[in-house]
């Protein structure tokens, strides 16, 4: 139980603990770890709330269909579970400026929003393009040794290490 | 394989639901519903993203080919392109540092009450999502299908059976956290 409350683990137990979990994913429930499609299924439920019967006629939409699946549920699981970690270990925190991007951009609320606001178009964009993000691809992808999945895994760190550089050594200074 | 477990749909929901409950107390304890952690790799600062997904890699691997060995699970390779690949990672690479969470960090950060995550990332991950939708019936065809890659896994593409390259690809994964470790990183 005190293991529970530590505010963390060494990264190679929750690295295994992971892959433990996706054991038991694709055994129970005939499914691979991932959390992108959640995502554009949620986009185009909004959109069909507020734009209309069209919206499910979508090409994309046809292949990922408006509903409330496994992945849907996982991701909001991954919200509980999360609050459950920070709660019992003392950690939870509602902050609005994470102490990094304040170290260099300041903190005011503005600009980080902004700031992960323009991110978040990215990701989501770009994680749908690519078929996958960090767990569907790398983790899931590469674990099944999929080829597709270890090119998009490696050109994410390289994206994201050209642009974290740029923002923080070049624009940040 | 379970298939009747499988064909449960209210019973998969609530799997789903447990399954990420666990992955979400796994990546808080991780430290990785953190900005500072996902930036912090990036940077090549902290190797703690990378430490968590290697380990969790080479565990999948060894275990979910024992499984399917077994005949108790399939796989799920996904399809793809080199242009799926390549300039999808490279857009959502920049999203990763810009918005400073992934999709599955973004469900964690918000539980954990990161603010930025509930408010600025969410919406912007939805928009990106959905514009990506409103694009793809004009490049799935083109732009989304060169360079196909189909469901190609290691072993079909060297040709080997799936241990020949299972064993191997978790040994180097291994190997690789050692030299991390090593490096004092």
């Amino acid at each position: 139980m005190e293991y529970l409350r530590l505010e963390q683990w060494s990264p190679y137990a929750v690295g295994i603990a992971i892959g433990v979990l996706s054991w038991f994913t694709f055994l129970l429930s005939d499914k691979a770890l991932g959390a992108s499609t959640a995502y554009a299924r949620t986009s185009g439920m909004i959109a069909r709330l507020v734009g209309g019967k069209k919206v499910p006629e979508n090409p994309y939409y046809r292949k990922f269909v408006l509903r409330i699946d496994w992945e849907w549920m996982l991701v909001l699981g991954i919200v509980v579970g999360a609050y459950i970690s920070a709660r019992l270990s003392g950690t939870f925190e509602t902050t609005w400026v994470p102490a990094l991007w304040a170290g260099t951009f300041g903190d005011a609320v503005g600009p980080r929003i902004a700031t992960a606001f323009v991110g978040g178009i990215f990701m989501g964009f770009g994680s749908r393009w690519a078929g996958g993000c960090t767990s569907g691809h790398g983790i899931s992808g590469t674990l099944q040794l999929t080829v597709v999945s270890w090119v998009a895994a490696v050109f994410f760190f390289i994206g994201g290490i050209v642009a974290a550089k740029l923002l923080f050594r070049v624009i940040g200074g | 394989m379970l298939t009747n477990i499988h064909q449960k749909k209210g019973l998969q929901l609530a799997l789903g639901f447990a399954a990420g409950i666990l992955f979400g107390f796994f990546l808080q304890k991780g430290g990785v519903t953190r900005y500072d952690v996902i930036v912090g790799q990036l940077l090549l600062e902290d190797f703690t993203v990378l430490k968590i997904m290697l380990a969790a890699v080479a565990t999948g691997m060894l275990g979910v080919h024992a499984l399917q060995s077994l005949k108790l699970v399939r796989l799920h390779p996904k399809p793809g392109s080199w242009n799926m690949a390549v300039w999808g990672g490279l857009l959502f690479g920049v999203g990763f540092a810009v918005l400073g969470y992934c999709p599955g960090t973004l469900a964690g950060a918000i539980g954990n009450g990161f603010l930025d995550a509930a408010t600025g990332g969410l919406a912007g991950i939805l928009v990106g999502a959905g514009l990506f939708a409103a694009v793809y019936g004009r490049i799935e065809k083109t732009i989304l299908a060169k360079g196909d890659l189909k469901e190609l896994t290691l072993p079909g593409l060297l040709k080997v059976g799936t241990w020949a390259a299972v064993l191997p690809a978790a040994a180097l994964i291994v190997l690789v956290l050692w030299l991390l470790e090593r490096a004092g990183l």
